[in-house]
Parts: C-alpha cells; structure tokens; sequence
C-alpha cells in the first residue's frame, strides 16, 4: 500500500500558471497583514491574514522511486504534509516554526555534495544524485519526537545510513560520525546570533550503524522540501529532533566525541545522547508527555515512549549506562 | 472629551481586547483540526501569555503618557480594563497550563511549580495580580482609601517584571523574542523619572511677568 494522503494542492494536478507566484502570494499576505495593523493586533500578536488564511502549498517537488521497508512504523496516524512543512526548526532561517517555510526558498540544492572526511581510508565525496541511486530508497515512517513537548509521524524516504558509511571504509580508529549542515551566512542570514554554526551534531559509530538511523533524502514520496532539510539529512528517531541534522554538507569520521550546536549554546539542556526518556525531565519541563501536532487542543496530549518506541531496535546500544547521566 | 468620542475609544478598546480571545475561538471552531494552526496547544498558550504581557505594558504606560500633556490625561480612564483584561489573559494562560499542558494532574503541577523556575515565577506573577483585580472596583478604592490603593497597587510592577522572566526563561538559550517587549518595559520604568524631571524643570524656568 502506498502511503500517501490525499493533498488537494499536489502540484501534479494543477498547472503551474495557476499557482499564484511565491513574491505575489507573499505581498498580499503582507498587504493584508498591514491593513489589519491596529490595536487588535498590538494585543494579539498574530496576523488577522495567518488565522483568515493559512499558509498553503505552493511547490511541487520532484517524485522519487521507492520500496517498502520492514523498518517502517505502522498503525501510526501519519501528520499532514502541511504541518510537516510549516512547524520546523530549522534556525538557520528564521526563530519562528513558520519562518523555515517562508524562509528556505533560497537554500542552493543543486548542485550539491557531501563530503566524507577524516578517519577514513580514502576521503570521498559523493554528488546528491549519486547519494540518491547509492541504494534502493526506502519508505520509511517514524514517530519524531522534538525535545521541546511535540511529536509527528512523518513518512521518510530514504536508507540506511550504514549502507553510506560501508562506502566509505572507516578506520577502527574511527568512534564517532560528525554531521555539519550547510551554512552561508549571506545565504541564512536569519541564523540568530550566539550560536556555533554551521550545525553540527553526531552519534557514536554503533548508533550511526543502527539500521533505523535514516539517510534521508525525501518525505511522502518526494524529494525532500527545503524547510525539512533538503537535499539530504539524517533522521535518528529514537533521539530527540535536534539531533537529527539536516542539509548535510560534510560527514566526518572522528575518534573523540565531536562538538555539537545545542550543547555547546545549554549544554546542561541538550546532552549529546538525547535519547528520547520519558524518565529524565528536560531542567525546564517534564518529558512524560508530548503534544501531537495536528490535532484539536483537546486531543493532543499523550505519554512519551522510551526510546521513542523503538527500544526493541536500541536499547541494547546503551546496557549498562546510566541514561541520567548521559542524557 | 466629549462624551461620543469616549464611548467610541471604549468601544475600540474593548474590540482590540477581545480580539486575541476571538481570534482563538474563530480558529477552534472554523476548523476544529488545523484552525488554530499545527499545534494548537502551543498556540493558545502563547497568544493568552503575549495579550497579558502586551496589556500589562499598555496599562503601565498610561501614566508616563499622561505627564507628557494634560491632554492626555483622560487616558486613565482606560487603565482598569487594561488591566482587568491583562488578569483575565494571564488567568485563561494559567488554565490553558493546568488543562493542556499538566492534564489537570495535581502531582504533575505541584512538580511544575517547584521545580521549573519558569513556571514558580509565572504562577507567582498570576497571584500577584489577584489582589489588584479583586480590589480593582470604585467601592474597593474608597475603602482602602487612594493612599493605600496605590501602594497595593505598585504590585503591578513586580508581576510584570516576574513575566517578562516567565518568557525569558521559557524561551530557549540565544533566542530573543522576549527582548522588544522587554526593552518598551524597560522604556516605561526609565520615562517616569526622567518626565518627572522635565517637568520640574519647566515649572522651576522664571515666567515673564
């Protein structure tokens, strides 16, 4: 069965003359949002445009071959393409959930490379069409739990990242994998300031070699959006979102623990394990519970998993370690 | 001022009050799944915290402004449903909190409250503000009289400075949300003495005779 839901903006059945160019669309939101500048919006804080007229769809992407794969998650409501597209993190352009989606138009992802670096035998680098036919892509689902509260299911696609680093014949020297995103700052000039770009995170080598540690490279199907983290990112859901970098530049094979960006700006908030445990708070909230993105107010609320759910898959990784610690 | 431009100013003012309440119904029931946006928890709780900040600083700004021309001085007419309507923000936020966020589970709150200075400090916010919306009618003043009505009322600048720590510390490190209202905040507490002072120097310059 193909999951795919129905997305009545899919760019396959309305012709491109027909959809309103992004500078006019985003002139009248911005006419709109100047009228409605009055005390009421003083006190509000919202744009009357955003509530009357949400953000709607206005690409259409690129479709991608894929298999299925027995990793996927089942029995999961899968969240809309809309709200994957329009609630990121993606800081490099912009604070606000919906600043990437406005935003990361201007990221350049084509032509593009990643590069293979250090404790490896021959350093490489792969061009993204290359990355794309490495392996059969997967479609992959996975619940994705963000360190702030919230959760989605979101449909990847893409493959294991250990199918890559085969590829690559890492030295057994080499302990841990680094992941550096792109990061021009007259590209993303939005990056706020005070934090250690480009965004860097890592993992250990067992935990990169994970087979649910996801290459991924497109979502519902189709190639990746730019505000999730096109062309290519990694998707490790069994750790809390941040984790999973996105817009990969450079892979680095390292012997020591690598800096990563979170830490380094809290450190006492964001480990460098950040498994997903609903038994070790974050210092300024609980992490028992998530909020569903997507659903009536009402409905949001439910408990955390350990590991996200996919402890059968991980938790062997971390025998014997005392996950307070290491959070 | 005339008697139809002031009702036309309250009228406008509440409008203005109610629109962030209105605003959040008009989505929930419009769309009940995406109305209120992807996450509509976040949403409520962000909205009803902003109002309450945003007309706390509007109704501290009503005096400074009212030193800058005795014109203006009608404005202190609008104060108490400034403020009424910031208690009543802050009180939807609260709520919004004890049903969505701790689902309405006393353990979960009691830890909240203890452990998260963000939220020690906005739960002591909200109960300052108590005692000045209970004493906010005309029978109340009389009774307390103008001069302890005042002092009790100076509360206001703590509960503001106490939510603007709420936000700062709910935000995550190195972002800056917080910083305009902040700086208009910081804007009031400096205007007053500084008014305070033009003033007495215009009074103190000689007048022809």
């Amino acid at each position: 069965m193909l999951i795919r839901k129905p997305d009545p903006l899919s760019g396959s059945d309305i012709p491109s003359s027909e959809i309103t160019p992004r500078d006019k669309w985003l002139n009248r939101r911005n006419f709109i949002a100047a009228a409605a500048a009055t005390g009421a919006v003083a006190i509000g804080g919202e744009r009357l445009s955003e509530i009357l007229a949400p953000a709607g769809r206005v690409h259409a992407a690129t479709k991608l071959q894929t298999v299925k794969s027995p990793l996927t998650t089942t029995g999961e409501e899968l969240t809309s393409f809309q709200d994957i597209t329009h609630y990121n993190n993606f800081y490099e352009f912009g604070e606000n959930k919906s600043d990437p989606a406005q935003n990361a138009g201007v990221l350049p992802t084509r032509p593009w490379t990643v590069k293979v670096s250090g404790l490896v035998k021959t350093p490489k680098t792969f061009d993204i069409d290359a990355l794309l036919k490495l392996h059969p892509l997967e479609d992959r689902t996975y619940r994705f739990r963000c360190v702030e509260g919230w959760s989605m299911v979101v449909p990847w696609v893409g493959y294991s990242l250990s199918e890559l680093i085969k590829q690559c014949d890492p030295l057994s020297s080499s302990k841990y994998v680094q992941f550096l995103s792109y990061f021009n700052g007259k590209v993303e000039k939005w990056a706020p300031f005070g934090y250690n770009w480009p965004y860097s995170e890592g993992l250990r080598m067992d935990e990169a070699m994970n087979p649910l540690t996801l290459l991924t490279v497109g979502l519902y199907g189709e190639e990746l959006p730019k505000q999730d983290g096109a062309p290519v990112r990694i998707i490790i859901p069994w750790k809390y979102g941040f984790k999973s970098a996105k817009s990969i530049v450079e892979i680095k094979f390292l012997d020591k623990q690598p800096h990563t960006t979170w830490n380094d700006a809290n450190g006492s908030e964001y480990g460098f394990y950040s498994n997903v445990n609903p038994n070790v708070d974050h210092p300024r909230w609980s992490q028992k519970t998530e909020r569903v993105i997507g659903k009536p107010f009402y409905a949001q609320r439910k408990p955390t998993l350990m590991f996200n759910g996919y402890g059968d898959f991980v938790a062997s990784l971390y025998n014997g370690m005392d996950l307070r610690k290491y959070y | 001022m005339n008697k139809p431009t002031l009702i036309a100013l309250k009228t406008f003012t509440w409008i203005a009050c109610l629109y962030p309440l209105a605003a959040l119904i008009y989505g929930a029931v419009s769309d009940p799944v995406s109305g209120l946006g992807p996450d509509p928890t976040g949403r409520i709780e962000f909205s009803t915290g902003l109002a309450a900040l945003r007309l706390l600083v509007i109704s501290l700004a009503i005096t400074p402004l009212r030193k800058l021309s005795p014109r203006l001085s009608f404005l202190i007419k609008f104060r108490r449903l400034l403020g009424l309507f910031a208690f009543f923000y802050a009180s939807i936020h609260l709520i919004a909190y004890i049903g969505l966020y701790a689902s309405f589970d006393p353990h979960t709150i009691y830890q909240d409250v203890l452990k998260r200075r963000f939220i020690t400090v906005g739960v002591l916010a909200w109960l300052l503000l108590v005692p000045l919306a209970l004493t906010s009618t005309t029978a109340a003043i009389k009774r307390l009289g103008g001069k302890q009505w005042n002092r009790l009322h100076k509360l206001v600048y703590v509960a503001v400075c106490l939510g603007l720590l709420h936000y700062w510390w709910q935000v995550k490190t190195g972002v800056t949300t917080p910083l305009g209202i902040t700086l208009v905040m910081a804007a009031l507490f400096a205007a007053r003495p500084i008014l305070d002072w033009w003033k007495a120097k215009k009074a103190a310059r000689p007048r022809p005779a």
